[in-house]
């Protein structure tokens, strides 16, 4: 493995593809304040890959913060508690960003932000206290995807896992909340890092950072230098600013050279992968036992008046957190749940902030409307961009045709939508709209087998 | 809703590059400027005429067809300008006008528009259009002598001569300065070597195309040439200078809709061409065989492509080998 002088490393092996993004991280200084309590909340029973919660609670429950609020007994999921200290005054359907319904309880806010008095430190003596702690923190992964992070965790000792990496890449445009993780929570990264490479045996721990984000990595750099650790196993890496290498394939490919095969996960080559806002999460659990019910966001684009960093409980309303930075400079054309790479278009301001939302950015007219779609010239910019070494144009003729074996063959289902491909098309072809048609087609047909 | 204005909503990613089709042919016309600014050098007004007359035909033939077929007008991404200087770089500046019109014909009316406009082609239309000249019009072999004056345009089908890849034996060849400078009998666009691989950089340093269909393409040819002239390399310096060699590796042969979008799927292309380039200049009862070797390969494009398409990311490699045996 390559090394820098200063003992940082760098990638094994270089992602493919990619593009290159403008950084727009102008909240990179803005020191992550916390926003005035809401009136209410709206907290979704649906914030995670897997199965739905079901709510605990009753309306007119009083409940305070950290109180358990929706739960499942389904494995991959995760439990919700309440985000303030009030009174549920409903249990309804409300409309998702992705335009799913979703059930979710509505607290009203008493203003006083109490603490539940069952709160108290998680006990741990072995790795199925601390699976089952991160459990019941409610953790999934705060990078956007939202996986359950205890179903990452729980892999069986004799699987031959030997790394975790931990991703502070935030190759996303704007997000800058990992940013500020890493340089205000450092000391929280780096515990729970040992903590969790201690108690699961991982061989290594790579913490990855962008060459972009030169002060993050020197601060982790420093804790990590610092702390006694006889075989030095864990280790900064820098990696090249280019989107998108923070996606979790591209960090094990990165910092192990192992490629993560279709339809597997990071566990298959021995890694797990997690986001560095997760893994500060889980050592502030285990000091404190608060589980998760607020997060950090980036609000920011040419339509917010005061862009910042924000602490927000989760289930606060987008529009009172864009009122809390000075409401809308211009007229919205555009509101993103998430990076301009992966994040949603929502309607509106009336939506829930989720678990997993890192950013809400609003563009005003000039940077919402995408140009014109023309038709395809073959350049083959959609192939060179695609880190996963697909052909989008040939995906499309498939899609086009309805063919689910030409799809299979040219692995369409292998695509994870990071928009590299639509983003480097100078036809403007919505690229990502056919890679989904693409995988809808490949599941009817699988269910029809 | 917000303030009374609808949100827009679209699918991410959010941000686009500014690149455009339009952008990607504009710099291919600069590309082509060098070249064309030597062809009214050498041949004087005339190539320049020629040239003029060939783009306004293209882009009349392109927005007549799009309205006929009742297709949205797609003159604005320039392919229709790019396709009718390439069919006048193609033809030597004596060749009477009309002529040049019915070759911009067969380019845009039949080979593009019929197949469904830009990106649907089976071949390059501006190969198409020159073989549909060069079997038609002994013209197109008649070539104009280089530097005959710049105002010289009726005296035109009285100079003609030969091309270095016709010279019979014992006559004189140019001077390989001359060659790369493009004082030599020739189609208009083809001849000024120095102009072309000036036109060819821009379009690297641009990303508008990677150097490896031209570069493979050249090599192959003059590898060939150095074994079938026995190590002479005076040979294979004519040969990869003479013709429209380096004019179709860097601006025929990397026609988007019509060459492989994989590296290695570049590699077997331009290997191709240069294959067949030297075999109809050895072998053939053609002087030139260029547009025939590019347009053979456009034809076998898509079999390339189905060998040669990369698989996905992290396909174990017995998968790989099993899935290359069934396609």
């Amino acid at each position: 493995m390559a090394k820098l002088p200063g003992g940082v490393l760098t990638a094994v092996k270089q992602v493919r593809g990619g593009v290159k993004v403008a950084h727009h991280k102008n909240t990179a200084d803005c020191e992550v304040i916390r926003i005035d309590t809401p009136k209410s909340v709206t907290i979704p029973m649906q914030m995670n890959i897997g199965a739905p919660c079901e709510p605990v609670v009753k309306v007119g429950d009083e409940v305070a913060v950290g109180q358990l609020i929706g739960d499942t007994d389904k494995f991959v999921s995760a439990p919700i508690h309440a985000t303030v200290s009030g009174k549920v005054t409903a249990i309804s359907d409300i409309k998702m960003p992705q335009g799913n319904m979703a059930k979710a309880v509505t607290i009203e806010s008493d203003g006083e932000m109490r603490l539940w008095e069952g709160i108290k430190a998680p006990e741990i003596n072995s790795r199925e206290d601390f699976i089952k702690a991160v459990r019941a923190s409610g953790l999934v992964g705060l990078g956007g995807a939202g996986f359950p992070t205890h179903v990452k965790l729980s892999f069986p000792p004799d699987k031959g896992i030997d790394t975790l990496v931990i991703n502070a890449a935030e190759c996303e445009p704007y997000i800058t909340v990992d940013y500020r993780e890493c340089i205000d929570n450092s000391w929280d990264i780096l515990s729970a890092v040992y903590m969790i490479k201690d108690m699961f045996g991982f061989k290594k721990v790579v913490i990855a950072v962008e060459d972009n984000k030169p002060e993050a990595l020197k601060i982790l750099k420093r804790i990590a230098d610092d702390r006694e650790d006889v075989n030095d196993e864990v280790k900064v890496m820098v990696l090249k600013s280019k989107y998108p290498q923070g996606a979790e394939k591209m960090m094990v490919q990165s910092a192990t050279g192992r490629k993560v095969p279709p339809g597997k996960l990071p566990a298959d080559v021995g890694c797990v992968v997690m986001n560095v806002a997760s893994v500060a999460f889980i050592s502030r659990y285990i000091k404190t036992g608060k589980p998760l019910v607020s997060r950090s966001l980036t609000i920011d684009g040419s339509a917010i008046k005061e862009p910042k960093n924000v602490r927000v409980p989760i289930g606060t309303n987008i529009g009172e957190i864009i009122d809390f930075c000075g409401g809308f400079s211009k007229d919205p054309c555009k509101l993103i749940m998430g990076g301009p790479m992966m994040g949603v278009a929502i309607v509106g301001t009336d939506f829930p902030v989720l678990k997993q939302n890192n950013a809400i950015l609003a563009f005003a007219e000039d940077d919402a409307i995408l140009k014109k779609e023309t038709d395809c010239i073959r350049c083959g910019s959609c192939a060179s961009a695609c880190p996963l070494s697909l052909t989008p144009t040939n995906i499309v003729r498939a899609v086009k045709a309805k063919d689910p074996a030409a799809l299979n063959r040219m692995g369409a289902m292998v695509c994870m939508e990071c928009g590299s491909c639509a983003f480097s098309c100078p036809a403007g072809k919505p690229l990502v709209q056919y890679m989904r048609l693409a995988k809808t087609i490949l599941r009817e047909e699988a269910a029809k087998k | 809703m917000i303030n009374g204005k609808t949100l827009h909503v679209s699918i991410s990613p959010h941000l686009r590059t500014t690149k455009t089709t339009r952008s990607v042919m504009l710099d291919v016309i600069i590309a082509l400027c060098p070249a064309l600014i030597a062809s009214g050098i050498i041949f004087g007004l005339r190539a320049l005429v020629l040239t003029a007359v060939s783009v306004i035909a293209c882009v009349v033939f392109e927005y007549a067809m799009r309205k006929i077929l009742g297709r949205s007008n797609t003159l604005g991404d320039l392919s229709a300008v790019v396709t009718g200087i390439l069919i006048a770089f193609n033809c030597p500046s004596g060749l009477p006008v009309w002529m040049v019109i019915v070759g911009d014909a067969v380019a845009i009316i039949i080979v593009k528009q019929c197949f469904g406009g830009i990106g649907q082609n089976f071949v390059n239309p501006a190969i198409a259009g020159r073989i549909f000249m060069l079997l038609s019009f002994g013209q197109m072999s008649k070539w104009t002598a280089p530097m005959a004056g710049f105002m010289n345009l009726t005296k035109v089908e009285a100079l003609t001569g030969a091309t270095p890849l016709a010279v019979a034996e014992g006559e004189a060849l140019p001077s390989l300065t001359d060659m790369l400078l493009g004082i030599r009998g020739g189609c208009l666009g083809e001849t000024c070597i120095v102009a072309l691989v000036l036109g060819g950089l821009y379009l690297v340093v641009r990303k508008v195309i990677t150097p490896v269909i031209p570069c493979v393409y050249i090599g192959t040819v003059a590898v060939i040439m150095l074994i079938a002239g026995k190590g002479d390399f005076n040979h294979v310096a004519y040969q990869v200078l003479s013709g429209g060699l380096v004019l179709g590796a860097v601006f025929m042969a990397t026609d988007y809709t019509t060459s492989p979008i994989s590296t290695k799927g570049k590699v077997i292309y331009a290997i191709g061409c240069g294959l067949i380039t030297s075999l109809i200049r050895i072998f053939g009862s053609l002087p030139e065989g260029v547009s025939y070797s590019i347009i053979l390969m456009n034809i076998a494009t898509p079999l390339i492509e189905r060998i040669t398409t990369p698989k996905p990311f992290g396909t174990p490699k017995k998968e790989k080998k099993a899935k290359e045996e069934t396609a």
